[in-house]
């Protein structure tokens, strides 16, 4: 049946409370099932050899010994990996770098891997694996990688995007270019123009729970993959994929997820785990360690940008331009062209242009993080708005205020809006009370806005009723961050019964059609539609049964509260029927009821986001303590309002430990110094403040319910709304993230140096 | 009848802007105009017509008709005189 998307303004009953959460009882007491929670009988123990270069031929594999050691039942190299890929070029990167191939091209890129019959003989066996490498020279750092001089990494890497193709190989894989206006008549045009130049260190997930999973592959050619994931279509596929396997044969679980944050939307051991299974016969499971997880995994990438704003004496934006370098890791990605996409998404700028440049180094494959490449060019561009508005005297959040992006403003990357919320996040900024509370000496305060796209995708739900009045709502997008709760509620709401008379359960890859992967923001927002237009279809066949039931035509039945009613004339006196009375009859009037939706839910609605922030600044130390911290983001509408104020806190908490913290430290020898979390410090609750927020409601126009995603948009603030708030507490503006204890004090150092210099002429 | 068609040929022109990561894949062109009801007809005749434009379909791409985006949807209609714009297909964390 086809469905209307449209917002219509429905009115509530459980849409908008405050339900616990379903999950959650099994996740504090432990019984919960994680990737790692998963045994079958017969199991063997997977490792993985990794490389201790940064670059390096692999002249040899010598496995020999490996394979003798008894109780060892598989040894794979890429030779047990053929490349089935055919062409296609993301698909042969991926598999590249879930197994090298002739090449390590970063310290942990895996290069053989074990399966044994215990952890002991696995870890011997790695051991007993010779390689003989030739190292060659190494880059991590972007902006070294794009000097002239710069080793290269792939000879087969031309620049795209360029007007000329180059005729040399080099380590920009792609520059992209985006923009509208003139922007050399809007600088011309400006009374004030600020250049500046920032770098960002690159930075990881941090998902507690490390990639684990139990593979088993059969002789008949059917597997099954245990996996934390947040994405076991995609799993599926991409593993069919790469090892030949014929999808609907590959049946893959998604366990519960200690957190993904766009780390669990690609594979990484999972082919490896499938490919020893096939040579063991035997199931196998295998667990990152931490360490491996910070060296062999997706973070995000580290960066270096440039930019210039310049605007009149009155406040307005002139013109506008980014120059953006992201690294990948060693293969190419999207991550400039989407910082292209996202640096000036929160303003009306009508000359503007942001340029980018996709940049190889020897480092892990980069993944998304929680609105991939959005945080670090907003970091730049947010830093400068608060220096431009300074320069004109102006409050920078008046400043944000009389450049906002609204309903018809031009986005960086073409479109023109639709309703978006940033002018209203800004507005309540301004009058919140955070804003209006007094700093003492030496704190300081900083605003500072934020953008994500959102995403929609194919999604399918399947609701079945029980003869009690029950109700089975299965879903394809893995449960990152309370979706069940919401998706409950909305189920709920269309059929009329409560809250705790629906049960939401994440559905295997042989049991629901395909679902993309929980990305983009997108798991309540899609199978939010789904299971309305599902719970819709299933009221249909309610009422059908209803009108047998009281014997009047089905065009005489309507739906109201959870109840059959069947109107017109002759009808007054027949008794309403609620879902639980069809329900009980239902194996006599027809069998199971049931409602199902399959939808490309297309028309996500952009997220947007305005953070404050109170700190203050060890001057002895350079150590900064967030005092205060208050999101405010739209959510179209907020199912369920606590979930929804997680996430943003989720968010915020983790910018938070980007911007302060966290940080892939190289040696010269291009291998990671702290990949561990007593060297990589994340943010624990005893760093943070209590994060306020503020929900707003704009709805979204291309959903029944409005709903926005809500899960990304405040992971992009914080950079800059710490940064602003530090040159507020001490005068100093903060050009490198982290701005950690040893930045900010070099920084300090630095000032006091030049003020010293100042006075004495 | 003739002049009938002509003029409904005329109706389905769209006038598409090409964000500036795809422009390389159109010679360069901001924008270009393509007879297209639908998004499907739309990339099938984009494809005949600019087969550099091949790189970027496969990376995939997305389409905003009137600030709408469309990342899979490809039965979309585009209503007449919509603003369209071609882009790259996001994902996210």
């Amino acid at each position: 049946m086809a469905h209307d998307n449209s917002y219509t303004g429905q009115k509530f009953e459980v849409v908008g409370n405050r339900f616990l959460r379903p999950d959650g009882i099994d996740k504090v007491t432990g019984k919960a099932r994680y990737g790692a929670d998963a045994n079958a009988p017969g199991q063997l123990v997977g490792l993985v050899l990794r490389s201790p270069h940064a670059h390096a031929k692999i002249k040899k594999i010598d496995t020999s010994k490996a394979e003798k050691l008894p109780g060892v039942k598989a040894v794979i190299t890429s030779d047990d990996l053929p490349d089935l890929t055919g062409g296609n070029a993301g698909n042969a990167h991926i598999l590249e770098n879930c197994m090298a191939r002739g090449r390590a091209l970063y310290d942990g890129h895996a290069v053989a891997a074990v399966a044994a019959v215990d952890r002991q003989t696995a870890r011997q066996a790695l051991k007993l694996i010779k390689v003989s490498y030739q190292k060659l020279p190494h880059v991590t750092d972007v902006d070294e990688a794009m000097a002239p001089d710069a080793p290269v990494i792939h000879d087969w890497c031309f620049t795209a995007g360029l007007e000329e193709k180059p005729t040399k190989p080099s380590n920009i894989a792609n520059r992209t270019q985006m923009g509208h206006g003139d922007v050399d008549a809007g600088f011309a045009a400006a009374d004030v123009i600020i250049e500046k130049s920032y770098k960002t260190e690159q930075t990881h997930q941090g998902y507690i729970e490390p990639h684990a999973c139990l593979a088993s592959v059969n002789p008949d050619g059917t597997s099954e993959l245990w996996v934390t994931t947040q994405g076991p279509f995609s799993y599926r596929s991409v593993c069919a994929a790469l090892l030949g396997l014929d999808i609907a044969k590959l049946k893959v679980t998604s366990s519960e997820i200690g957190g993904g944050f766009g780390g669990k939307t690609h594979v990484w051991t999972e082919p490896l785990a499938l490919a020893l299974s096939r040579k063991a016969n035997r199931p196998v499971k295998l667990v990152m360690t931490r360490d491996e997880v910070f060296r062999a995994t997706g973070p995000t990438a580290s960066t270096s940008v440039d930019v210039k704003i310049g605007a009149t004496r009155k406040g307005k934006i002139t013109a506008a331009t980014l120059e953006l370098r992201y690294q990948g890791g060693a293969f190419p990605g999207p991550w400039a062209m989407l910082a292209c996409m996202t640096g000036f998404a929160c303003y009306n700028i009508e000359n503007q242009r942001s340029v980018g440049w996709d940049v190889i180094v020897n480092r892990p494959k980069v993944a998304a993080y929680r609105a991939p490449s959005a945080p670090m060019a907003a970091y730049a561009v947010e830093s400068t708005m608060d220096l431009v508005a300074d320069a004109i005297g102006m409050d920078a959040v008046d400043f944000r205020l009389k450049n906002v992006a609204k309903e018809g403003t031009q986005a960086p990357y073409g479109p023109i809006y639709g309703p978006i919320g940033i002018e209203a996040a800004l507005k309540a900024v301004k009058k919140h009370p955070h804003m209006k509370s007094r700093l003492k000496k030496g704190q300081g305060r900083g605003v500072a806005c934020g953008f994500w796209f959102n995403i929609g995708g194919q999604t399918c739900v399947d609701l079945n009723i029980g003869t009690d009045g029950t109700v089975n709502l299965a879903v394809g997008t893995v449960d990152v961050g309370g979706a069940r709760s919401s998706l409950a509620m909305i189920a709920a709401e269309e059929l009329g019964v409560g809250y705790d008379d629906v049960k939401v359960h994440v559905a295997d890859t042989s049991s629901l059609g395909h679902n993309d992967t929980t990305e983009g923001s997108r798991g309540t927002f899609s199978s939010g539609m789904a299971a309305i237009f599902a719970a819709r279809d299933a009221i249909e066949v309610l009422k059908g049964r209803a009108a047998k039931m009281l014997d009047v035509p089905v065009e005489d039945i309507v739906w109201e509260h959870g109840e059959a009613r069947a109107t017109g004339k002759g009808h007054g006196n027949l008794p309403k029927l609620s879902l639980k009375e069809i329900a009980a009859k239902s194996p006599n009037t027809g069998g199971p009821i049931a409602g199902h939706n399959e939808v490309v839910a297309d028309g996500a609605g952009m997220g947007f986001a305005a953070h404050i922030c109170d700190l203050e600044v060890d001057q002895e130390t350079g150590h900064t303590e967030i005092l205060r911290y208050t999101v405010v983001q739209d959510a179209g509408k907020a199912i369920n309002p606590d979930y929804v104020e997680g996430q943003f806190q989720g968010a915020a908490a983790q910018g938070i430990g980007w911007a302060l913290n966290e940080e892939y430290i190289y040696g010269k020898d291009g291998r990671l110094q702290n990949p561990g979390f007593l060297d990589y410090r994340i943010p624990v609750c005893s760093d943070l403040p209590f994060i306020d927020t503020k929900i707003l409601e704009i709805p979204n126009p291309t959903h029944p319910y409005g709903i926005r995603g809500v899960g990304e948009t405040s992971i992009v603030p914080p950079l800059g709304a710490i940064g602003n708030a530090i040159a507020n507490a001490t005068g100093v503006r903060m050009n490198h993230v982290p701005m950690s204890p040893v930045r900010v004090l070099d920084a300090l150092d630095q000032a006091a140096q030049y003020e010293e210099q100042v006075s004495a002429g | 009848m003739h002049s009938t068609r002509q003029r409904n040929t005329k109706n389905r022109s769209v006038q598409v802007s090409l964000n500036g990561a795809l422009r390389s894949g159109a010679g360069g062109a901001a924008s270009i105009d393509i007879e297209a009801a639908t998004i499907a007809e739309l990339l099938t005749k984009l494809a005949e017509r600019y087969p550099d434009m091949s790189t970027h379909l496969e990376k995939g791409i997305a389409v905003a008709i009137n600030g709408t985006v469309y990342r899979d949807d490809w039965t979309q209609k585009i209503p007449q005189g919509a603003e369209v714009f071609l882009m790259p297909r996001i994902e996210g964390g």
